[in-house]
């Protein structure tokens, strides 16, 4: 028992200082300062008790939950992610006039139940999880209470969230009357034997797909995303497109591998490749019409949940190249997205202004350096090397091709071509057009966001130019 | 006849009854009266069946909690004289006679042929329902998700507070 405590440790520790955080705030008059050094201090300590229990790989508390290795990997995603919001959200709050009392601890809540769902051996687990991550982004996602467009945003992801949800739990009640489990090795287990209810499983699995596809964002059941992306105050969308992401993908992963025995006519394969290849179209060429930076970007994080699913599509064909190709990309993809919405949140201006792509014309001459960590962010995004977006494309290009997927990685080639179209569209309106006439004279700083940037660029930059480090560090921990 | 049997038909017939009440009453207090009486039935029928910690939830939580939101759902909604709405549900009556008649005939196929009369409770089961037998469970097997859920409805209330409360002045 003490092993288990030790061992998942960074759960435990994450969620019981986000309580006593909730305290302090309530206790504490003008306790900001204090909740926003105590949050990032948690997020830290949690990082390295996540890094510690790293090179473990086993089960807690009954096989609830697994310890080390892959969630471990993800809890230190998960804290990096939320230590770069939070760091970038205090200027924004403080220029939007936002009180920040609950911020904190609502990041920390929603931090915890990502870690949950990657740390899920148990489908029980993961509902639980999903569930504390989705409650904290409606709350968050409303967070501007007297912007009509934010409270949108919060009842629209609540009533589809809510919706999603349905489908997840019907799916998982099915499998569980078809396999006797709720446990994901049992579920393993079961799968591979001839099964009373082979068609239960198969509509359970479906539904459950239905369910996590919705949480990813992908076709599709990705119409939320937009509109949500584009209501939420900006340094949520950040946290929410790249960690909440992460973690839907967290939780896709294990089931992909747990159910592929069961998936003996490749019928779970095929979906897959198909959802994958119509979400990376659908949210590439969506992006292309919009006007607002907010939608572009949500539009550009559908695709890139498109081609994670490729990763997804490699698992189920038992190709490990799935895995570390996932990892790596997710890594990439949250500094790169992250970075992108921060620049958008501190030249946002409050009463939803500076939105418009027409706003960036000229911006290298009135913020030469953020155009320039724009520039680094949209041609990661558009997988140009030497950026990390490159290398994370062409890890999951290969894992698809040697899966036996040729088909698939055309289609991903052909949409990243699309994309190349927005994501320099706007270097181009930065660098090369006139700014308008009403182009802003006064200038606010960054502020401590420039944290936020500068760490998200040089890992941008790093993970590109030496993806070997922390492929090695994938190996290592989940074999090639 | 054993205690268990007399017991039963005396539940049920009183569960039946507080069900039948419930639908025809006109006034809707009235009405959430019999549904706290059937829900007492209910609980008896729990006990009945060695489930002692589903009973006792059964009664803080339906005959006490919610029946508390459905009378100030009713206090709230003050619906008036009850003569005017009767006329326009004919139409849903239909619909959930219709309904209700499915639910039986489904119910009577389930169960007919069947092997009717109580059987004895298997040895396992009758530990289940208890609160020793659901409190072990709880605070073992699974102990983590347990704790889990509380922290679901720990965010949950923090942000229903956050998104009803008072907008801040500008601090």
């Amino acid at each position: 028992m003490e092993q288990d405590f030790l061992l998942s440790a960074p759960i435990t520790f994450l969620s019981i200082m986000a309580t006593i955080l909730m305290v302090v705030d309530a206790l504490i008059k003008k306790s900001s300062k204090i909740t926003f050094t105590l949050s990032w201090l948690t997020l830290g300590i949690t990082g390295v008790l996540a890094a510690w229990t790293l090179k473990h790989n086993g089960t807690a508390f009954n096989g609830m939950i697994t310890v080390g290795s892959f969630g471990a990997f993800f809890d230190i995603l998960f804290c990096m992610g939320a230590l770069l919001t939070l760091i970038a959200a205090r200027p924004y709050m403080q220029r939007e006039n936002l009180e920040h009392d609950e911020f904190h601890s609502l990041i920390l809540f929603a931090v915890s139940g990502m870690m949950i769902m990657a740390h899920a051996n148990s489908l029980l687990i993961l509902f639980i999880g999903i569930e504390i991550m989705s409650v904290c982004f409606y709350i968050l996602s409303g967070y501007m209470r007297s912007s009509v467009r934010s409270v949108e945003a919060s009842l629209k992801y609540f009533l589809l969230g809510a919706f999603a949800t349905g489908f997840l739990v019907y799916g998982m009640a099915l499998i569980y009357g078809a396999t006797g489990s709720f446990d994901y090795n049992q579920i393993f287990m079961a799968a591979q034997h001839e099964l009373r209810f082979p068609s239960l499983m198969m509509i359970g699995i479906g539904l459950l797909l239905i369910g996590l596809s919705f949480k990813a964002a992908a076709f599709p059941f990705h119409q939320w995303a937009p509109d949500v992306y584009q209501g939420a105050p900006t340094v949520v969308t950040a946290f929410m497109s790249t960690a909440g992401k992460i973690a839907a993908f967290s939780a896709f992963m294990p089931i992909v591998a747990i159910v592929s025995p069961a998936d003996t006519e490749m019928k779970i394969q095929i979906i897959l490749a198909i959802i994958s290849a119509a979400t990376m179209l659908v949210g590439n060429i969506s992006a292309l019409t919009q006007t607002n930076i907010k939608r572009m970007l949500a539009y550009s994080s559908v695709a890139h949940a498109g081609y994670l699913m490729m990763g997804l599509v490699a698992i189920s064909a038992h190709h490990a190249r799935g895995v570390s190709g996932i990892l790596y990309y997710l890594s990439a993809y949250l500094f790169m997205q992250l970075g992108a919405f921060v620049i958008v949140s501190i030249l946002e201006r409050s009463g939803e202004k500076n939105l418009e792509i027409e706003d960036y014309a000229g911006l290298s001459k009135r913020h030469p350096v953020l155009a320039a960590l724009m520039t680094i962010f949209m041609l990661s995004l558009a997988g140009i090397p030497p950026f990390a977006g490159f290398f994370g494309k062409y890890y999951l290009f290969t894992a698809a091709i040697e899966s036996g997927y040729t088909w698939l990685t055309i289609i991903a080639v052909i949409s990243s071509i699309i994309s190349v179209y927005f994501y320099i569209g706007l270097i181009v309106k930065m660098y090369f057009t006139e700014p308008n006439e009403s182009g802003e004279s006064t200038q606010q700083l960054p502020g401590i966001a420039s944290i936020t940037l500068a760490v998200s660029a040089v890992a941008v930059v790093f993970l590109g130019l030496m993806p070997a480090g922390l492929l090695d560090v994938i190996k290592l921990l989940f074999g090639n | 006849m054993s205690t268990t049997v007399i017991l039963f038909t005396i539940l049920s017939i009183g569960a039946i009854a507080s069900g039948i009440s419930l639908v025809t009453r006109r006034n809707p207090v009235s009405a959430a009266m019999s549904l706290i009486v059937h829900f007492f039935m209910l609980a008896g029928l729990y006990l009945t069946l060695q489930a002692q910690f589903v009973a006792i939830i059964q009664i803080l939580v339906y005959a006490g909690a919610i029946m508390v939101l459905v009378i100030f759902v009713i206090m709230l909604l003050n619906l008036g004289k009850e003569e005017n709405l009767t006329e326009k549900f004919s139409m849903r009556t239909t619909l959930a006679l219709a309904l209700g008649g499915l639910f039986v005939v489904q119910f009577l196929t389930a169960f007919l042929g069947k092997k009717t009369g109580m059987n004895a409770l298997p040895e396992k089961s009758m530990s289940i329902g208890t609160t020793e037998g659901i409190g072990n469970v709880l605070f073992t097997q699974y102990l983590f998700p347990f704790e889990a859920i509380s922290l679901l409805l720990l965010a949950a209330i923090v942000g229903s507070i956050l998104l009803a409360k008072r907008k801040h002045e500008a601090s």
